[in-house]
């Protein structure tokens, strides 16, 4: 990155910290989401149980009913604090890095369609459009069937091929905008040429709004993720993710409603702090926004 | 208006076929046939099956014979369950399904745009603080956590209402299902409705419109509300999306025989022309309620018309 | 509950709006902000008041406190009194009985403060029932009757159309039919014309100043423009800071203005009438041969509009076969109505946009021939400045990036300290100081940012400067100043200047020749001085008859000379003469051919086929 990039970003980063300071809810919200992901992957080491390992001497117990599992157990034995954890590493690992590949796929597709305008621009989102008016998870079960079932690698891409969407329509439209300000026209008035007015002044201006975008689609894809694997489409037992621990929890939810409680709780946390955390940090990006 | 009308129709019937085409495809791309989990069956039987169903065709002229299918209602016959076509399983499933989400709809509506509006007109009071918040909240909840919650509490601890079951559409059978789809719907709505209506009410036009006296509650319901719920209109289509997604979670969580379990069982069984069907059912129906409240909008806003 | 005092009373009390010590406050997170303090004025019947100030001065929100439409945040102490009633401490709907049915308000952007999905006609009439308490037909009858009054023309028609449908003088003219429809005894017209063009500008007023005598109403004109008040207002009180400067009879204050603010305003306020010319010295009389620095040749701009991957575009021609030359250290203004392509034509001519035909030679090099790196290393030479002072600045740079920009690209191989040395000469020389350099431009006012996009530009001493209406975001005063930097960069540096606003008066004061278009084509191109002593086409006649002229001894005249018409759409002009539409002189010929782009005895130039037989 050049110098007058870095100073942007800089820049940027400087307001969007002060004001994002001054967000106590925002913050809190990010303290949870640490606390939570910390725990997530250091206690299943310091654990003696493994996600998979069954106590035979502890079924389907309730939580507080023993010292040796906290938060109980489930039919099988297995310790239940021990299984969300995993679930929510696995959540967590699977829907970051699908966040990612979808980012990356937006901003590229969002930013071309913009940068391009016309005709280009009509088709691509157009495509983007009829995708959009798909319920989302007819796309995402057609392309699970593409691989073998549980299949993390089949899991990023449907995610992934599903969260592009919005990003796309918001890079484009800020794209677009951008490109109709004076102050492109003036670099370009100036003879930089167009390599540089892209890096020097169109990138650094579109980041805040992929950035905050990236925090309000991770949550998204936590959602997406467990919802799959709650329809049994996604992670697999005898590995836990918080949408098969939810599903066997609603299965049992007569005789034993702690392996529902346990890990639903565990997601509505994490979903809540990761939204108050996004409009957090609309807010402390574009002040103007609500 | 009818000249807007037409032009939307019109571009409706490519994007349908564009559907059906990319998802006959990818379906058919898939590795692994509706007969492969069947490990016994012999390699005759299972070439004499697809013979039968006519899978060992050239992939175009199963695609001609389908659209050809398509245009008399034929869906062709289920491959997993095999005493029954794929129209005879979509007509015993959709009424439940399609009543189920055009009663959340309509709640979601009744509920969530009043809110909205309620919010709005005491911003930065208590009453908008509960509203946005229970929003908030509702908004990060999924339906398949709301789903067992409202089972377990309302149905399990509380006993108000059944647990799960059908019992031919008994109305006390439907609300929490109905409120498992709604929920989200709502909240969703009152947020965008409370943002939009904010945004009219400092517009210079409700300024003006106060200064020639008209009287808050003229202001309001004459000059701000129109312009103010025009978001909510464009969001029903993608709102109906996602309650037939969120339709595939109640039906499995209450045990409701809607048509929202066929997508995933004919995913996982690879059983083609189910899949298909939903797709060109489900596709058909957003494209169709998309239509609706494309109309909608044009019918409240004269400037879309102009175009 | 007090209530409006009969029309017999009103007509007893020659006060109708008295304010007394008005303070406004704004609460917002970093503390209170005063907007209004202690403003003390009254209105008669009558007559008409002009409230003048910058942007900013709080004119404004003192009448929307006096109309009780102050925003949530905001209040307002003191006494404001219509016909004998306190309107600051009334109840909502005695309040709503004075808005509208004794006080009608017109604001300053018609096209926002209508609302878009009601027709006209509902929207007339919805004020008529509710104030004058009268049946569906009644009110129809007399919304019909209120735009005829306003000069609305087939007004059965306009009834039935939405806002979007009208051209922007039609929806001022639908807004005054709404103030108006209640027959109010004051109307607060807020910055009534300042979004029209200059031609609208003075029907409006013209119309405003009718409706004043023929009704004997009392008048509030909120305007920044003095020219303005010269031809309506009867009284004015100048504002500054939300503080009452001067207040006094309009030909004492503007002939003889007495606080020192209202004398720096009316000097700043540039007047078509001025004595002085740029730089004093008209160019047809300069005896040196002049070369052709740029010439533009048959250059034509046109648009694609309209959306849809599938239906035809329309294709609007922005400018149509313009051909001009621009003299080596001339100053060229560009002047015309909005729409009439005088920005698009400068855009092209810099090859900042694509021409659909025509030549741009720069020096004997024609651009639009040139390699793209040729074109790019070039453009050291041609620089531009824009009309929109913060939005031409990057957001995320600071002012020192900005300005150092160009050296990035042009002089590459700069040293630091070479490079510091001549940013800061620059900034010194546009009179910015140094240590605004390390400032984002959101920190800066509008006059600095504008500086800041002049020292963007001449960092490399180009040869030409365009610039693109570069004050009219800016306040008379700043306004001022920066047109004055650019007379004085010009003279130090003899580069070209091509100017480009709406402004007549500025243009005047600062160039050389005055190009008129309309509706993308020329009209007449002329040395300033004998465009504006001695105007041949009638649009330049028209548009010149129409800017205001801060004098209240003969601005209400030229005011009642105001000229019916607006522009007609770009996408379908007139065959022909593009003006022919609006031409007093107009005649069959007009509409056959399009008239020839002649040359005249004394070298200016005219395209009208009538320019002979005009007086």
């Amino acid at each position: 990155m050049n110098e007058q990039a870095r100073t942007a970003v800089r820049g940027l980063w400087r307001d969007a910290g002060r004001r994002l300071t001054g967000n106590r809810i925002a913050l809190a919200a990010l303290g949870v989401i640490v606390l939570v992901a910390l725990f997530a992957l250091l206690a299943p080491a310091l654990s003696p149980w493994g996600y998979d390992s069954l106590d035979w001497e502890h079924l389907a117990l309730p939580p507080g009913a023993s010292a040796a599992h906290w938060l109980g157990t489930d039919r099988l034995g297995r310790d239940l604090l021990v299984r969300t954890l995993h679930g929510v590493r696995l959540s967590l690992l699977i829907s970051v890095l699908a966040s990612l590949v979808s980012l990356v796929i937006g901003v590229l597709w969002g930013a071309v369609a913009g940068l391009a305008g016309g005709r280009t621009d009509g088709w691509m989102m157009r495509l983007v459009d009829v995708l959009y008016s798909l319920p989302y998870l007819f796309i995402v079960i057609i392309l699970t069937t593409l691989w073998r079932r549980g299949s993390i690698a089949a899991l990023l891409l449907a995610l992934g091929a599903v969260g592009w969407l919005t990003t796309a329509r918001i890079v484009r439209g800020q794209a677009l905008a951008l490109k109709q300000r004076e102050f492109i026209e003036a670099a370009r008035a100036v003879g930089v040429p167009a390599p540089a007015i892209l890096l020097r002044h169109i990138v650094p201006n579109l980041l805040g709004p992929v950035l905050v975008y990236a925090t309000l689609i991770v949550p998204q894809m936590i959602v997406f993720e467990s919802f799959l694997s709650f329809l049994g489409l996604g992670v697999q037992e005898p590995h836990a993710s918080l949408g098969n621990l939810i599903l066997t929890g609603a299965q049992e939810m007569e005789s034993a409603p702690w392996l529902l409680l346990v890990p639903a709780a565990f997601l509505v946390v994490l979903l809540i702090c990761f939204n108050f955390l996004g409009d957090g940090l609309r807010d402390a990006f574009d002040p103007r926004a609500r | 208006m009818l000249s807007y009308a037409l032009r939307r129709i019109a571009g409706t019937v490519p994007t349908l076929l564009v559907i059906i085409s990319v998802s006959f495809c990818v379906v058919r791309l898939a590795p692994g046939g509706p007969f492969a989990q069947e490990q016994a069956l012999p390699p005759p039987v299972r070439a004499n099956l697809e013979r039968l169903y006519g899978l060992d065709q050239p992939l175009t002229v199963q695609y001609a014979h389908y659209l050809r299918g398509l245009l008399r209602g034929d869906f062709g016959p289920s491959l997993g369950q095999r005493d029954f076509t794929v129209s005879e399983l979509i007509a015993q499933g959709l009424p439940l399904s399609a009543t189920l989400g055009l009663a959340a709809i309509l709640l979601a509506v009744l509920t969530g745009v009043p809110a909205g509006v309620l919010a709005a007109l005491w911003r930065n009071r208590g009453a908008d603080y509960c509203i946005t918040t229970l929003a908030a909240v509702a908004l990060a909840l999924p339906s398949f956590v709301t789903g067992p919650l409202f089972a377990l509490v309302f149905g399990l601890y509380l006993r108000w209402l059944p647990v799960a079951g059908w019992q031919h559409g008994a109305p006390r059978y439907l609300v929490l299902p109905v409120l498992t789809l709604a929920l989200p719907v709502a909240a969703y709505l009152a947020r965008l409705t409370r943002a939009s209506l904010l945004e009219v009410l400092g517009a210079h036009y409700v300024l003006s419109a106060r200064a020639r006296g008209l009287g808050a509650a003229r202001v309001l319901w004459r000059h701000a509300l129109r312009p103010a719920l025009m978001p909510a209109v464009s969001y029903l289509g993608p709102a109906v999306a996602f309650v037939m997604t969120g339709s595939l979670v109640v039906e499995t969580v209450f045990g409701l025989p809607g048509t929202g379990r066929y997508l995933v069982e004919g995913a996982i069984d690879r059983d083609y022309p189910l899949v298909m069907g939903m797709v060109v059912v489900y596709g058909s129906l957003t494209l169709l309620l998309n239509l609706i409240a494309d109309l909608i909008y044009g019918a409240l806003d004269p400037g879309v018309r102009r175009e | 509950m007090p209530s409006i005092p009969a029309r017999a009373e009103a007509a007893a009390a020659p006060v109708v709006l008295s304010l007394s010590r008005l303070t406004v406050t704004f609460d917002t997170p970093r503390g209170s902000i005063t907007a209004a303090r202690e403003v003390t004025l009254q209105v008669e019947r009558g007559e008409c008041l002009g409230v003048v100030g910058e942007s900013g001065a709080g004119k404004s929100q003192v009448f929307l406190a006096v109309m009780g439409l102050l925003a949530g945040n905001g209040r307002a102490q003191g006494s404001a009194r219509f016909l004998g009633t306190e309107l600051l401490r009334l109840a909502p709907a005695a309040l709503d009985r004075v808005r509208g049915a004794g006080i009608g308000m017109v604001f300053q952007d018609p096209m926002s403060s209508l609302t878009p999905h009601l027709t006209v006609g509902e929207q007339i009439a919805e004020v008529i029932r509710r104030h004058r308490g009268v049946g569906r037909a009644a009110a129809r009858a007399a919304a019909l009757a209120l735009l005829e009054r306003v000069q609305v023309s087939d007004p059965e028609r306009r009834m039935r159309q939405y806002p979007h449908q009208l051209s922007g003088g039609l929806r001022q003219r639908v807004m005054i039919a709404i103030a108006l429809s209640s027959e109010p005894q004051l109307l607060i017209a807020d910055e009534p014309t300042t979004s029209l063009d200059v031609t609208v500008q003075a029907q409006i007023l013209a119309l405003l100043a009718g409706l004043k005598r023929e009704r004997a109403m009392a008048m509030v004109l909120i305007t920044h423009d003095f020219g303005a008040v010269a031809g309506v207002a009867d009284r004015v009180a100048v504002l500054r800071e939300g503080c009452i400067v001067e207040t006094g009879p309009v030909a004492a204050v503007l002939k003889a203005p007495r606080d020192p603010y209202t004398r720096t305003l009316l000097r700043d306020t540039p007047r078509l009438d001025a004595a002085t010319d740029a730089a004093g010295q008209a160019p047809g009389t300069s005896a040196a041969p002049r070369v052709a620095a740029l010439t533009l040749t048959d250059l034509t701009v046109r648009f694609d509009v309209g959306r849809g991957l599938f239906r035809p575009h329309a294709r609007l021609t922005a400018v149509s076969a313009v051909s001009l030359e621009l003299y080596a250290g001339e100053s060229l203004g560009v002047v015309g109505e909005s729409g009439c392509g005088k920005s698009t034509l400068v855009r092209a001519a810099l090859q900042l946009l694509r021409p659909a035909a025509g030549r741009v030679v720069w020096m004997g090099q024609a651009l639009g021939d040139l390699p793209k790196g040729a074109l790019r290393a070039l453009r050291r030479d041609l620089q531009i400045i824009f009309q929109d002072p913060l939005g031409s600045l990057d957001p995320r740079m600071t002012v020192g990036e900005i300005v150092g920009e160009p050296l990035r690209v042009h002089a590459p191989d700069l040293d630091r300290g070479a490079r510091a040395a001549q940013l800061a000469a620059v900034l010194r020389r546009v009179g910015l100081t140094a240590e605004l350099a390390s400032r984002y431009p959101h920190e800066l006012s509008g006059g600095q940012c504008q500086r800041v996009g002049i020292a963007r530009a001449t960092i490399l001493r180009p040869r030409l400067l365009v610039c693109d209406e570069p004050v009219s975001a800016l306040d008379v005063p700043t306004q001022q100043q920066i047109v004055t930097l650019l007379a004085q960069l010009q003279r130090e540096s003899g580069m070209c200047l091509l100017f480009v606003s709406h402004n007549l008066a500025l243009v005047r004061q600062l160039c050389e020749r005055v190009l008129v278009l309309y509706l993308g084509r020329m009209m007449e191109l002329a040395p300033a001085h004998s465009l504006y002593t001695g105007p041949r086409h009638p649009y330049t006649r028209e548009l010149l008859a129409a800017v205001p002229v801060p004098d209240p001894d003969i601005q209400p005249a030229r005011l009642a000379r105001a000229r019916p018409g607006e522009p007609p759409s770009p996408l379908s002009p007139p065959s022909g003469c593009v003006y022919r539409t609006r031409c007093p002189h107009a005649a069959a010929v007009c509409a056959e051919r399009i008239p020839e782009w002649e040359e005249l005895p004394d070298g200016r130039r005219v395209a009208c086929h009538r320019w002979r037989e005009l007086p």
